[in-house]
């Protein structure tokens, strides 16, 4: 049934239509020592939404590493905060936005990238760099090319109206995310430690503001009934429950919340988010200790006759709650009419631990604030592998199986494959350059900014592979930080810690939460034996459509740092005659592979187990290498293998130069060529210090060969097996996803 | 000797105020300041910049409410009185908007915002702005815009033409004219234009993005060390 808003009798079908079990209800009336009415009834099917209580994760996630001596703030504020030196704080977070994107998908990414700001200044930073994880079907398919397109609209005019860079990001096809695309931002932000704000409403008296745009009825439902249950093939019917965003308004809130900030005035501060007032108001009472009061009368509506129960819950965007000393009311009134934005008391602070809400005299909801905080039901339980895995796992191919697949062949079909290609369509759409401290922007390895006033370098990545957390939850999630950690590394940083966005489908299926906890204990392990301690992070449940759940798929975004700018290793600096040198073992291990999936069709075997101590002892010896001078340019080895870092490469380079690779005598050509083994970069040395290089690398007892060289012709040259001229490559690079959307210009 | 000081206007989402202030300040005598767009006093500046962003979220059209804000009046005034104004990007966009420059910018032929480093050819050099480049420099500033298609009538293009007022035109990697030259769509691949005078400038491309190496190129100083050697 749908819910009628004016429905005044909470029954059992009222109750279910919450998406509320017959338990949880039951403990609602235990909580209240009455029955709901149906505006409380409303409040918690959005606080006990896995969305906004995370009651399928809560218990697991506290298993992941989040302290260290440089985090600030870890998980449970609006975003996390780690330490860089000289006072200076970044503050990060990345967050969802699948289902909103699946239903409307230019306002739902665009809203996705406003809500991920929000929660970065409302710590006091100023967002300094916005990335984005990106997830879609096939682009032979007319709707995913609707979706992708809009997407990518979507978050570029926010992002780019605001004026945040968009500096980085990855965009992957597969036909597991048809139904169910996976649209996940991540902000950083920039703060002197002295100003790092929190969500706390303190102090019994002080006054509860609500500054910004005012309430309407969108997004009512966004986080229990859109984020928190499967998508159905009735999604358009969902449309009301997306969120409006307008970008100039929230240039606007960034300004003055920001100036609010650092006059003092704010004493607590939250972005209304997903379940809007109830939860910032609810969220800010728990951290505090506190109660709070509102009468929602004052709340400034763009809709007429609103009910309680539609302001209480929707999630209406560019809104913020702020706590502050009444006395001071004229201060906060100053900076909010200098950036003309409305700010309207409407409750104040007590001190009875209660979340009461009134209509003009009318008192609406009286809830124990922890019954809608800490007392959301957490759910564990152990299950078995799925079925799945089993035949995956025993999967071993016939000895010669590959020798029908000519490696030039297969190179240039995972070179043009849209998951491997230039996304140069995707980020051209982005202002990437604003701010002006872009120092390496999208398309390298990691973005690199610089953090203005010091010699430092902040690096920035997104890292995630779907198919391999399918193939091996938990080897995938480890290698999703460890790929993340390399990322960073390649650009010459130090990984410093991360944020997560955790995309499933339906947890309360048995196959789905084996995925999530054996993922996330991937993480975990990986997080801890790279030091990168989890300071922030969502999880995205109910990934899946009519055709099924999306890959498991957690997203890792991660930064580090650079003492020394000037000591970055730049896309593209070699010339001719310089060598190859590949750090790391030959690669030999193909299960899961880019060349099982975009050449021969097939997603099976096993992902490369991760080697942690492999992953520390390359790592450093990068650092090592790049600290004494000796790295051109560098790659790590990721999606297919030597072979595509060694082409990626050569596209950074001067037009004119080309790249001869060498296999390895008595291996597996390609394996060698291919394989995804971790721990692995691709570098350039010039000729003369290639010695000193390969004396360094035996000294730290790093594996390593010299794997070919850069050459002044044009060519990709795979040394005995045959060449690709330099131009044909890169055009296939190039223009596959502009190719691919240029078919779809009739039904945009 | 004393600063001088330059004019940074601050609307309602101008996003580039900060890049501008800062560009500024990296000139040797210049002095920046804000010029808050509710303000009519434009605190005896020399010069004043209008930076790029989305005033009032390009909401309308862009720079079309801008150009009725207070500071404006000022603004326009300063330019009739032979001041120089410089405006990047959005603030070439109010400009035409309030008649300093002739044309409007159109959507990108592309349909989509477009964000790349480019290439330009100064195409004068006898103006305030421009004096510090070679005849016919091929320069590198990024463009970041969704609505930087220069358009007008024929005999108003015609007219920029003879008469010299095509500062700056979009080349492509090798500085010709090839079909990766103009990023928007552009008439003549115009990239920015002078008023008759010779006093006010506006350029889709941003010069305040392109002043260290370490982010892509420095080539744009020249344009800023050219307004404050007019303006001192």
């Amino acid at each position: 049934m749908t819910i009628t808003l004016r429905d005044p009798e909470v029954t059992a079908d009222v109750v279910a239509a919450h998406g509320i079990t017959t338990d949880e209800y039951e403990q609602i009336c235990t909580l209240l020592g009455r029955d709901p009415n149906l505006t409380e009834l409303g409040v918690f099917s959005l606080m006990w939404s896995e969305h906004c209580g995370y009651k399928h994760s809560r218990a697991r996630l506290a298993d992941l590493p989040s302290s260290g001596p440089r985090v600030l703030q870890g998980p449970g504020e609006n975003a996390g905060a780690i330490d860089i030196g000289d006072g200076l704080a970044i503050v990060f977070k990345m967050e969802s936005h699948n289902h909103p994107s699946a239903v409307e998908p230019y306002q739902g990414a665009a809203t996705g990238v406003g809500g991920i700001l929000r929660d970065v200044f409302t710590m006091g930073a100023r967002p300094i760099a916005l990335l984005n994880s990106l997830r879609f079907g096939e682009l032979d398919d007319p709707h995913v090319r609707y979706l992708f397109r809009h997407v990518v609209a979507g978050i570029g005019d926010y992002g780019n109206c605001v004026g945040v860079p968009t500096v980085g990001g990855e965009v992957v096809f597969d036909n597991a995310y048809r139904g169910n695309p996976l649209v996940n931002a991540m902000c950083v932000g920039l703060l002197a430690q002295d100003d790092l704000t929190r969500g706390f409403a303190s102090g019994p008296g002080n006054a509860v503001y609500v500054l910004g745009a005012s309430t309407g009825r969108d997004g009512i439902h966004g986080a229990s009934l859109l984020a928190s249950a499967e998508l159905g093939d009735d999604t358009a019917e969902s449309r009301p429950t997306v969120q409006v965003g307008d970008p100039f308004t929230e240039k606007l809130l960034l300004e003055a919340t920001l100036e609010l900030i650092g006059s003092g005035v704010v004493i607590g501060i939250q972005d209304m988010g997903a379940a809007g007032l109830t939860s910032s108001s609810s969220e800010m009472a728990t951290r505090a200790g506190t109660g709070i009061e509102l009468d929602i009368s004052l709340v400034p509506r763009r809709e007429p006759a609103m009910s309680a129960y539609e302001v209480l819950l929707s999630e209406s965007q560019e809104r913020m709650l702020v706590v502050a000393d009444p006395h001071r009311e004229s201060e906060l009134m100053t900076i909010a009419d200098k950036w003309d934005l409305p700010c309207t008391r409407i409750g104040s602070v007590t001190d009875d631990g209660v979340w009461r809400v009134f209509e003009g005299h009318d008192e609406v909801c009286a809830i124990p604030v922890e019954a809608l905080t800490e007392a959301v039901p957490k759910y564990v339980r152990e299950v078995e592998p799925p079925a799945y895995l089993a035949p995956l796992h025993a999967w071993s191919p016939d000895p010669g199986w590959l020798d029908d697949i000519d490696p030039l062949t297969a190179l240039t079909t995972l070179i043009a494959a849209p998951s491997l290609a230039n996304k140069r369509w995707v980020f051209e759409q982005y202002d990437h350059h604003v701010r002006t401290a872009t120092v390496i922007g999208p398309g390298a390895d990691a973005a690199l900014l610089a953090i203005k006033g010091t010699k430092r370098g902040l690096a920035l990545t997104i890292d995630g592979n779907g198919r391999y957390v399918y193939c091996d939850p938990y080897r995938g999630g480890a290698l999703a930080v460890a790929e993340a950690a390399r990322n960073l590394t390649a650009v010459g940083a130090t990984p410093l810690a991360i944020t997560d966005c955790l995309n499933f489908g339906n947890p309360e299926k048995d196959d789905i939460y084996y995925q999530f906890v054996e993922a996330l204990r991937g993480v975990g392990d990986a997080c801890r034996a790279l030091d990168t301690p989890v300071v922030s992070g969502n999880v995205s449940f109910y990934n899946q459509s009519s055709a099924g759940a999306v890959y498991p798929t957690p997203t890792i975004g991660m930064i580090g740092l650079l003492q020394d700018i000037e000591k970055r290793v730049p896309p593209g600096r070699a010339a001719a005659g310089d060598r190859l040198l590949l750090v790391g073992a030959d690669g030999a291990h193909l299960g899961g592979s880019s060349l099982l999936k975009e050449v021969l069709g097939q997603v099976t075997g096993r992902p490369p187990a991760v080697d942690f101590e492999a992953e520390r002892t390359s790592a450093k010896a990068i650092r090592a290498l790049n600290d004494a001078g000796l790295i051109g340019s560098c790659r790590d080895i990721g999606d297919g293998g030597l072979a595509v870092a060694a082409a990626e490469l050569m596209f950074g380079l001067g037009a004119d130069l080309g790249v001869e690779l060498e296999t390895s005598d008595d291996s597996d050509l390609h394996g060698v060529l291919f394989g995804e083994d971790s721990a692995r970069y691709l570098v350039t040395v010039t000729d003369q210090d290639l010695v000193k290089a390969t004396q360094l690398l035996a000294e730290l007892e790093v594996m390593h060969r010299t794997c070919g060289r850069v050459v002044a012709s044009a060519a990709y040259d795979i040394v005995g097996v045959g060449l690709v001229d330099r131009g044909t490559l890169e055009d296939l690079w190039r223009n596959a996803i502009p190719n691919a959307m240029q078919l779809s210009e009739s039904n945009r | 000797m004393s600063k001088v000081s330059i004019g940074v206007v601050r609307f309602p989402g101008t996003n580039c105020d900060q890049d501008v202030f800062d560009a500024v300040a990296d000139i040797e005598l210049a002095r920046p300041v804000w010029l808050w767009h509710k303000e009519t006093n434009l605190q005896d500046v020399k010069g004043v910049v209008l930076a790029g962003g989305f005033s009032y979220g390009d909401y309308l059209r862009a720079g079309a409410i801008a150009r009725f804000s207070p500071i404006m009046e000022e603004v326009i005034r300063f330019a009739s009185d032979g001041g120089p104004v410089l405006g990047i990007c959005n603030g070439f966009q109010i400009l035409t908007e309030a008649e300093l420059l002739p044309g409007a910018l159109m959507r990108n032929n592309r349909l989509t915002f477009v964000c790349r480093p480019q290439r330009l050819r100064v195409e004068a050099r006898d103006t305030p702005f421009t004096r510090r480049y070679a005849h016919r420099q091929i320069v590198s500033f990024p463009v970041a815009h969704a609505e930087g298609s220069f358009a007008a009538d024929a005999s108003v293009i015609e007219r920029l033409e003879d008469e010299g007022r095509v500062v700056f035109r979009y080349v492509d990697e090798r500085g010709g004219n090839g079909p990766d030259a103009n990023p928007n769509g552009s008439m003549n691949d115009i990239a920015g234009v002078i008023n008759k005078v010779g006093n006010v400038l506006g350029l889709m491309p941003h010069p305040d993005r392109a002043m260290h190496e370490m982010v892509g190129s420095a080539d744009g100083r020249g344009i800023f060390e050219g307004l404050v050697e007019t303006a001192a």
